[in-house]
């Protein structure tokens, strides 16, 4: 039944493949494209790459933690 | 042109909105389609400066004042209200469409106030047509509704204690920019902050919203946040402060919603956030700081009440709200999913939707003014938007798993609201001139640049990759996350209880005393005069002629003496 052609293994497979080529490029496109930058690190190679990941990361590990103190039940304020 | 008469748009949506419970069903929606087209005819038809004026308790209050920041949001408003009553036609319970039609209104109402008490009494009626949108979700909204109010009444009253104490330091009455120097202004900022969902209060919004029917919130994510970013925007630009609590609402919407399953309140969560982008761009104050926290306001409203239809069909067709209930309906939801992707790429800015035309000029405008360090955390904030709403809300509820549902696409009104609202998103992406030539200030900005384009793509792309990559961290749980208002609703009915157990044990304990020494006194007297007492023996004849013996025998020897 659930073999919709988006949730195939080998569509999936392809879907990272071109994912992974968009994120090359826009990459690449670095060396084709003069910045301006405001301040010192944003004029760094790929930095709309590495400070979107990096940002990512660090807030997901903020949530995670900040998520371990302060997590209930859903069921919590119901009692 | 000389408007002779105006009639203000508010007016027409307030008493529209009264009139509809009595309509039969046809007419209802008639008029639910037509009111809007009427105030927003009207909307465009106020001219700039004071065009309806009352006097009230000697007091004289301009009603409507119209200018270019004022027709903005009036503007986003009744198109708001248009799309949002396209898409609750078959919504059955009037009480709901009535009040949000007014609330609505209100909203335009305080867009065009010209004065401080005339926005005060806009701003209390949105607090209440808000709270009923909020009561029509069914019983289980009663707490959060009552718990919504408490905090916009106790907003209401910081609001109208400061403008008492302005109309009194000053006598001017009217509402125009201020500088943060007096008592009474504080009071004014912090009545406009718990309405935008500032720290610490933030908590009403998420609390509340998620609460209503699956028509409610797409109305209540639109007026009373963005009619308070109006507020601030007309009350207190470049006031510093705006930016540092601007950030922390952007940082606050990230992290908690990353933290929650129930997609309405992720959708909430990034409310809170989004206005953080426009409280941070009114604080920096410049021309371009204003002009991107107005335009992202108007986009904001377009791709946010998007992004709840969206929610609201999946609630609707299903009855779920939680992600982890959900999952796998684009198979058979294709036009709620491809509407939701579209407001979702809109409110990550994605380069050709509204949010990219909008929200990087704030950006810009920090940079401009080379504010480095919230320049960073706006670009930081940018892509945690793309993780907490722009991928988390259509993964999780279209694809991650197969949850099994097959529901169908919505009636044809709501996928009709769908559609309008998506093709504005990406309209207004593609061509930003006619919302650029409506802001409150002339502007000068490009925002396809090449590098610019690259930039957001790098950071929205990558994002995303960092989403994927952590997706086990990611996974949803059957938890909520405690938050401000655990204090009035946990620690308060705790304390509460707890308060109530001491004194009824010091009220027991004083009734035992006083019992205990009351009959103690009754057991005395009792021991003394009681049927075995002492004092109530019968004496013997005896003991009598004994005492009267003695008696006589005294006197005798007395006498002699």
């Amino acid at each position: 039944m659930d073999d919709y052609w988006l949730t195939r293994k080998s569509t999936i497979k392809r879907l990272w493949i071109v994912f992974v080529l968009i994120l090359a490029s826009t990459v690449l496109a670095d060396i084709f494209v003069a910045h301006h930058p405001h301040f010192g690190l944003d004029g760094t190679f790929g930095f709309g790459a590495w400070f979107g990941f990096v940002s990512c990361v660090v807030l997901i590990l903020i949530a995670k933690l900040l998520g371990s103190v302060l997590k209930r039940p859903d069921t919590y304020y119901d009692s | 042109m000389i408007a002779d008469v105006v009639i203000p748009p508010t007016a027409v949506l307030i008493f529209g909105g009264l009139i509809l419970p009595f309509l039969a069903e046809k007419p209802r929606q008639y008029a639910l389609l037509i009111l809007p087209l009427a105030a927003l005819y009207l909307v465009w038809q106020t001219p700039d400066g004071p065009a309806l004026t009352a006097s009230f308790l000697g007091y004289d209050l301009v009603l409507v004042r119209g200018d270019a920041l004022s027709r903005l949001f009036a503007t986003i408003f009744v198109i708001m209200a248009f799309a949002g009553g396209l898409f609750a036609l078959n919504q059955n319970r009037v009480v709901e469409l009535a009040a949000a039609y007014c609330y609505a209104g209100a909203a335009v109402g305080v867009a065009f106030a010209g004065d401080l008490l005339t926005l005060f009494m806009f701003w209390e009626l949105m607090a209440i047509a808000s709270t009923l949108v909020v009561w029509s979700g069914g019983p289980s909204a009663r707490g959060a509704g009552l718990r919504y109010a408490s905090i916009h009444f106790l907003g209401g009253v910081l609001l109208m204690a400061g403008i008492a104490g302005e109309i009194t330091a000053t006598g001017a009455l009217a509402f125009d920019s201020m500088t943060l120097d007096s008592a009474p202004r504080w009071l004014i900022l912090s009545g406009f902050l718990v309405n935008a969902g500032a720290p610490p209060l933030s908590a009403w919004l998420p609390d509340a919203y998620p609460e209503s029917s699956w028509s409610g919130m797409v109305f209540l994510s639109a007026f009373t946040t963005k009619a308070a970013v109006y507020a601030l925007l007309r009350g207190f630009p470049g006031s510093e402060l705006l930016i540092y609590v601007g950030l922390f609402m952007v940082f606050y919407g990230i992290i908690y919603a990353i933290l929650e399953n129930d997609m309405r309140r992720i959708l909430a969560y990034s409310i809170v956030n989004q206005v953080g982008f426009m409280v941070a761009g009114i604080g920096i104050g410049t021309e371009l700081a204003l002009n991107g926290a107005a335009a992202h306001a108007f986009a904001h409203i377009i791709y946010k009440a998007l992004l709840l239809m969206s929610a609201g069909s999946v609630l609707f067709m299903t009855g779920k709200r939680k992600c982890t209930d959900l999952g796998g309906l684009f198979r058979t939801m294709p036009i709620t999913a491809i509407c939701g992707i579209v407001g979702a790429l809109s409110i990550s800015s994605f380069p050709l939707t509204s949010g990219f035309v909008t929200k990087s000029m704030i950006s810009a405008a920090a940079g401009d003014q080379h504010l480095e360090l919230v320049w960073y955390l706006l670009a930081v904030g940018s892509a945690g938007v793309f993780l907490h709403a722009g991928i988390k809300f259509p993964w999780f509820v279209f694809f991650q798993k197969d949850s099994g549902l097959r529901p169908d696409d919505p009636p044809w009104n709501m996928r009709a609201a769908m559609v309008l609202f998506a093709v504005l998103c990406i309209a207004i992406g593609v061509a930003p001139g006619p919302l650029y030539a409506m802001l409150p200030f002339p502007v000068d900005y490009a925002p396809y640049t090449s590098a610019h384009v690259i930039f957001y793509l790098q950071l929205l792309l990558f994002s995303g990759l960092a989403f994927f990559l952590m997706l086990g961290w990611l996974k949803r749980t059957l938890t909520i996350t405690l938050d401000v208002d655990w204090f009035y609703r946990r620690l308060g009915p705790v304390a509460a209880r707890r308060l109530d157990r001491f004194a009824d044990a010091a009220w027991d304990s004083l009734v035992n005393a006083v019992d205990r020494g009351v009959r103690a006194i009754a057991t005395g007297v009792h021991r003394l005069h009681g049927p075995e007492g002492i004092l109530a023996r019968t004496w013997p004849t005896g003991s009598m002629a004994f005492w009267t013996t003695i008696m006589l025998a005294l006197y005798l020897i007395l006498s002699y003496l």
